[in-house]
């Protein structure tokens, strides 16, 4: 097809990449990709190996998954344990380690807990099993959390009152800011997640630029809008220029998706702490539900033991998760920790930065470069 | 979990529930569209779907290039594409 063949074009990408590398000159420079869906492409198509070694990407927080802490992980265990409770959850969270077991292994020592791919298939549960109390774990940024809000607007309307959410819903623009503020980050612009923005639009961006003078541009998830919104943010270094731009406007609209925004406001509502994998407690990040909905809100129907697990020791996710050190620099990559049997949560979800690197086996040219070989090593 | 798939609407099935009958890859998906509600969507019109909602209207070279990358992801989308045929909600099949 032809605009396929367009996007995959190497002619065009060997372009960008001359562009990349002319507007880098001798300076190094090191750019953030928000977004676990970013993460992907750039491992699947070896974009850091075709970039100039002065720009270096860093892999963002932005995998839901990977940034759900091992306390809420026990907690979800605690509810699934519960007398009577269906426990349902998206497939992806089943394998998250808390601190002992995780999801797969409460299920299998007896917890009813199952895999649903949509929070409906658990409002579904609930009508059919009208006996039992049915509880969703919901996760996810502001691209999945509509989703939840609408199930709860039916579930209400309705009339289920077997329902329940154990809302982990988190929201991008606080990260973020956490990052900017964070000592030991050096950062020269962002790639802004692409799916996300959907809903949420460029305003909430905005800061960026504003406050910490830094350029974002909003990016498609194929290789030629990654390396095109790369050439944009240097582009906008080298004249001087810091704003927020949108590479990815075919599907991104400046006010994002209002309708999807509006129903998010009127189901939840900020917490005023809630915390992340490796990025600690970040006030207002977290939604829970308002109380108009509180008969559905499982924190409120279920005892949440609430205890913070600190990571495992051996475990560096949140130096991964804030771009300090790349996933092969972790002292258990690989090793202790793989997709199969994962300590850390960014080797679990395939958009995590530990398991993308584990999966296409690919080493970071550094790393390459260190261990004597060519940078071409092959997926 | 951040995948978005894209299908085509066919039939909008329940408009009071919001829900339309969505071409995936060869195979009819109930999806929910009411975040999309003002987008005024039309049979034939292309939508990128996430966990059982239509997210957002795209166009058809979008859909193509969105479908194209997803078939790139090799077992991430088959294990989606799984899930989705899995799911009870957006069965073709009426079992509601």
């Amino acid at each position: 097809m032809k605009f396929v063949d367009e996007y995959r074009d190497p002619t065009a990408a060997r372009a960008l990449v001359s562009q990349i590398t002319a507007l880098s000159g001798d300076d190094q420079f090191k750019l953030m990709e928000v977004c676990g869906g970013h993460t992907h492409t750039i491992y699947r198509h070896g974009i850091e190996h075709v970039l100039p070694a002065n720009v270096e990407l860093v892999h963002g927080p932005g995998c839901p998954v990977c940034v759900i802490p091992m306390g809420r992980v026990d907690d979800a265990i605690a509810v699934a344990r519960e007398p009577g409770v269906i426990f349902t959850s998206f497939g992806d969270m089943m394998r998250v380690p808390g601190s002992r077991g995780n999801l797969l292994t409460a299920k299998a020592e007896g917890a009813d807990i199952r895999f649903v791919y949509s929070p409906l298939d658990a409002l579904q549960v609930a009508i059919d099993n009208p006996d039992r109390e049915v509880v969703f774990f919901a996760v996810g940024f502001e691209t999945t959390a509509p989703s939840t809000a609408l199930t709860l607007l039916q579930a209400k309307a309705k009339g289920v009152d077997n329902f329940s959410v154990f809302s982990n819903h988190v929201t991008i623009v606080p990260p973020l800011r956490a990052i900017l503020e964070s000592p030991d980050m050096r950062l020269h612009g962002f790639l802004g997640p692409g799916h996300v923005s959907t809903v949420v639009g460029q305003r909430p961006y905005r800061f960026v630029p504003s406050e910490y003078g830094l350029p974002l541009v909003t990016a498609g998830f194929e290789p030629l809008d990654v390396l095109q919104a790369i050439s944009m943010l240097l582009t906008q270094i080298r004249e001087g220029r810091c704003e927020v731009e949108n590479q990815y406007s075919r599907v991104v609209r400046e006010e994002g998706n209002p309708r999807a925004l509006a129903i998010l406001a009127e189901v939840f509502e900020l917490r005023p702490h809630f915390e992340w994998r490796g990025l600690g407690f970040i006030s207002q990040s977290g939604l829970k539900l308002r109380s108009e909905f509180s008969a559905f809100d499982a924190e409120l129907k279920y005892r949440i033991p609430g205890v913070r697990v600190a990571d495992p020791k051996a475990c560096q996710c949140g130096e991964v998760l804030k771009g300090v050190i790349k996933p092969w620099e972790c002292k258990v990559f690989g090793t202790a920790c793989t997709p199969e049997t994962p300590i850390g949560t960014c080797m679990v979800s395939s958009e995590g930065a530990c398991a993308a690197y584990y999966n296409f086996g690919r080493m970071h040219r550094e790393a390459a470069v260190a261990l004597g070989r060519r940078s071409q090593l092959t997926v | 979990m951040c995948l978005g798939i894209p299908g085509q609407i066919k039939v909008f099935s329940d408009v009071h529930e919001h829900l339309a009958r969505v071409d995936v890859s060869g195979v009819t998906r109930v999806v929910n569209i009411g975040l999309l509600e003002d987008e005024h969507l039309k049979v034939d019109d292309w939508v990128l779907i996430h966990v059982g909602f239509a997210m957002s209207k795209i166009d058809e070279e979008e859909a193509a290039l969105t479908l194209d990358s997803l078939k790139l992801m090799g077992q991430a989308y088959e294990e989606e594409l799984e899930a989705l045929s899995s799911s009870k909600t957006s069965s073709e099949s009426g079992d509601r």
